[in-house]
């Protein structure tokens, strides 16, 4: 089901709002084919943490987001999310849990619009868990924010604090839930950074799917280590916290916006 | 009260590997694994204990992000989920199944398949094989 909305959208961004539908095209496709040798650096910058060994906090997960680069109409992200956490259409689509949102932001002065996903920020101070009243939201040594549904109550007072919407509430009894992300009614959930990927040493869903058929805009990487494409972006272009006077020091950075 | 009803479980069960397993109508079924000669603890250890190791297990595998630990709820499911006659698994909380038959007949109630995963998908000793 996602599947085809998926295709349907990608398909109608090349021809479409593009207007120069074949130019576009061939663009994405030369930044793709630029961006494949990065690709494949960060892909094995980092490594799989073997069985039995704790996350550490020499790392600290991140993402930079290029929303020069996220297209309009294009949900590879958000659709390769869905997939990989197991989040069904719920009979109240307004219900479905959201792990990424994206966003158009619009100038209303200039015209210039622009889009970004906006997840989880996985921050060294976050909202959610200073507010949790059970120790349910908490942050792993590796600084990627979860909850424990053992723990939650489904307060929901962690929705309320979060300040980029990034949380769910779960309303349903759900079925065919991924082993990894076990996941039911009651409990608040959001994104995970994909843990159970990265823990393995792979890329998360979103950032695999807009490298691959996307817009390229984005990069995982550990932000501790000073030899990742992610530091060495950060260190050398111009990148943006979402809110970053509210001192929650997010791990998601982006550019363009 | 919830003491004795553990420890007639574990008496029953001793039980039931002996001669006089007949003796008790109504006794759960427990079923057998599909696969493995032991347990990850030994058998009375479980059954005195099962519940503690997972709940202990939960907190190192989310909260620490430790991977592969033979107490993952994963990998108790990897041994003792039963498949029906097509050899498609039967979720592991159905009605006479390993985590519901002993349940059932002491009155717990468990919710962890509200959320968890009731058939092997990749998790436990599988997790390479179907990913
Ligand atoms: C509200 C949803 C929810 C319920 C109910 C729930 N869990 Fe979990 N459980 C999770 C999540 C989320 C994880 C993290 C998954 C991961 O890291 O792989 C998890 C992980 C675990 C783990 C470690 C990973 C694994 O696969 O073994 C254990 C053990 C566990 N839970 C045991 C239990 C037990 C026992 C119960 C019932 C008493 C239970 N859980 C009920 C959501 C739930
Ligand atoms: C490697 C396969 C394997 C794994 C993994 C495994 N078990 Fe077992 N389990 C066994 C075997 C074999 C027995 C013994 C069955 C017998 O003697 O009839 C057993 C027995 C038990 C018993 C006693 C049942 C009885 O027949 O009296 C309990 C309770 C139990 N296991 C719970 C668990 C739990 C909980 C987990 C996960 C933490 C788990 N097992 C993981 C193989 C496994
Ligand atoms: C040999 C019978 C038996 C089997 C098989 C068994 N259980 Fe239990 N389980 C019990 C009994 C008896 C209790 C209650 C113990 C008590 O209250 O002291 C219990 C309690 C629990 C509890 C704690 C419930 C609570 O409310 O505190 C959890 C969690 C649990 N079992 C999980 C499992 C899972 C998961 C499986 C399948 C892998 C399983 N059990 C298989 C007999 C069994």
């Amino acid at each position: 089901m996602s599947d085809d909305r998926n295709t349907r959208e990608t398909a109608g961004d090349q021809t479409g709002t593009g207007g120069i539908g074949r130019r576009a095209f061939l663009g994405a496709a030369g930044a793709v084919a630029v961006l494949a040798p990065g690709l494949g650096l960060a892909a094995h910058a980092f490594e799989a943490r073997p069985d039995g060994v704790p996350a550490s906090s020499k790392h600290r997960w991140g993402m930079l987001v290029d929303t020069t680069k996220c297209k309009s109409n294009c949900h590879v992200c958000v659709d390769a999310c869905n997939k990989e956490n197991g989040l069904y259409e719920e009979a109240d689509p307004k219900d479905t849990a959201q792990y990424i949102r994206k966003l158009t932001v619009h100038d209303p002065d200039t015209g210039y619009t622009h889009y970004l996903p906006v997840m989880c920020q996985h921050c060294t101070h976050p909202a959610c868990v200073a507010v949790c009243p059970t120790g349910a939201s908490f942050k792993r040594a590796d600084g990627i924010v979860l909850v424990d549904r053992h723990i939650c109550i489904g307060c929901r007072y962690c929705m309320m604090a979060c300040p980029y919407k990034a949380r769910s509430f779960d309303e349903y009894t759900e079925k065919n839930q991924k082993w990894y992300n076990p996941r039911g009614l009651g409990c608040v959930e959001g994104c995970t950074m994909c843990a159970h990927l990265v823990d393995e040493g792979k890329d998360p869903a979103c950032v695999t799917a807009c490298n691959k058929t996307g817009g390229g805009a984005m990069v995982f990487g550990d932000l501790k280590d000073p030899t990742s494409e992610i530091s060495k972006r950060v260190a050398t272009e111009q990148t943006t916290q979402i809110r970053a006077d509210l001192g929650m020091d997010p791990g998601v950075r982006y550019e363009g916006i | 009260m919830a003491v004795m009803v553990l420890s007639a479980v574990a008496l029953g069960s001793a039980a039931h590997a002996g001669s006089d397993a007949g003796a008790h109508a109504g006794w759960p079924h427990i079923t057998k694994p599909i696969k493995g000669t032991h347990c990850v603890k030994p058998v009375p250890y479980m059954l005195r204990y099962h519940f503690d190791l997972l709940l202990h297990q939960r907190e190192i595998t989310l909260r620490k992000g430790v991977h592969g630990s033979k107490y993952d709820l994963t990998n108790c499911i990897s041994c003792h989920v039963n498949k029906n006659a097509n050899g498609q698994y039967i979720p592991i909380n159905a009605p006479g199944q390993f985590c519901q038959s002993c349940h059932e007949y002491a009155a717990v109630h468990i919710d962890c398949f509200s959320c968890h995963a009731t058939t092997p998908q990749g998790g436990g000793d599988d997790q390479t094989a179907a990913r």
